[in-house]
């Protein structure tokens, strides 16, 4: 059967793979074929997944991507790749008159420079193959929407929206394709913080038009959909993934 | 952690409402200008000034400013 979306022999680095968008990207990946490079912060997670990806050839790192001296060993160890999914991402909540510039670059390292940085340490590794799939999980917020109180979190998010839109142009020439993910409200640990009730949760849900919140799968589907061929004429663009939230 | 000082850090994150009109026994809830985002700020503020995380459930469960500030207290 012909699948233009086929990731089969593959090589695809996820980051966040331990949990979340990250664990159901590598998972989907690694069940498509593909060889998954699993990248993420929580060593043990990162092994629980390992354990878990059907195939073999996989390959873990723990890293952090607020530190890129932690990020030697993968760039010296891991084989060349042909996509990258930046699924890994802290949330942040704090009206903007209390916010600090720590907290700024807290968010920042992980959500921005941090996986940006990672592409770039790739190509200059000669990691990343040409004719390669780099995909961004971004989100609404920022880009489409906002939220009271998630300034830095937004910031972030649509820095790496207008950053991967540059670097479509900027890597055409390799063939090297750039895009975001925006995922609406996806049910992740990063939803459940302990300000957050089920209740409240719940109650949110009922917004969306198609009454749920994202699952991570429907955000890995999304992300492999941009890593195979068959988006091959799509770059420097966004596939919001939000369940009609934004259009309401 | 005085009542008074915590009532006026309290006021200062309302725009349209006077400080006077913030007691212990205010019911904030009811106040016009109250909303979600003053929700938001009002936990930034304890964060801010007593380094206390207070949960979404102890914010709702409050319903008065005293029975806010001693919530606040009992994490000190």
């Amino acid at each position: 059967m012909y699948n233009p979306f086929s990731i089969e022999g593959r090589t695809i680095l996820v980051t966040g793979a331990a949990s979340g968008m990250g664990k159901a990207t590598a998972l989907l990946c690694a069940r498509m074929g593909a060889t998954v490079i699993a990248a993420d912060y929580n060593e043990a997670g990162l092994q629980t997944t390992l354990a878990e990806l059907e195939g073999s050839g996989h390959m873990a790192f723990a890293i952090n991507l607020a530190d890129d001296s932690t990020w030697t060993k993968l760039l010296s160890d891991a084989p060349t790749i042909d996509g990258f999914a930046g699924c890994a991402g802290i949330a942040n909540m704090n009206p903007f008159p209390f916010i600090s510039q720590t907290e700024m670059d807290k968010v920042f390292h992980v959500n921005f420079y941090g996986p940006v940085m990672l592409v770039n340490q790739l190509l200059k590794a000669k990691k990343l193959q040409k004719g390669s799939s780099v995909v961004f999980v971004s989100s609404v917020d920022g880009p489409k929407v906002v939220h009271a109180g998630n300034s830095v979190y937004s910031a972030a998010k649509n820095a790496l929206v207008g950053m991967a839109r540059n670097m479509a142009i900027d890597l055409a020439g390799k063939k090297i394709r750039v895009n975001c993910v925006l995922p609406g409200t996806t049910d992740t640990p990063l939803i459940r913080t302990a300000n957050v009730t089920e209740e409240m949760l719940a109650e949110t849900a009922k917004q969306f038009p198609l009454k749920r919140f994202g699952a991570p799968e429907d955000m890995a589907n999304a992300i492999v959909y941009l890593l195979s061929e068959g988006s091959s004429f799509v770059t420097g663009t966004e596939l919001v993934v939000d369940g009609g939230y934004c259009l309401i | 952690m005085e009542i008074k000082e915590f009532i006026a850090n309290f006021a200062e994150q309302f725009d349209e409402t006077e400080p006077e009109v913030f007691t212990p026994e205010t019911a904030f809830r009811d106040l016009d200008e109250w909303n979600s985002f003053l929700a938001l700020a009002i936990m930034a503020m304890v964060k801010s000034e007593y380094d206390v995380n207070l949960t979404a459930d102890e914010m709702r469960d409050a319903n008065t400013v005293q029975e806010l500030f001693d919530t606040v207290k009992s994490h000190l």
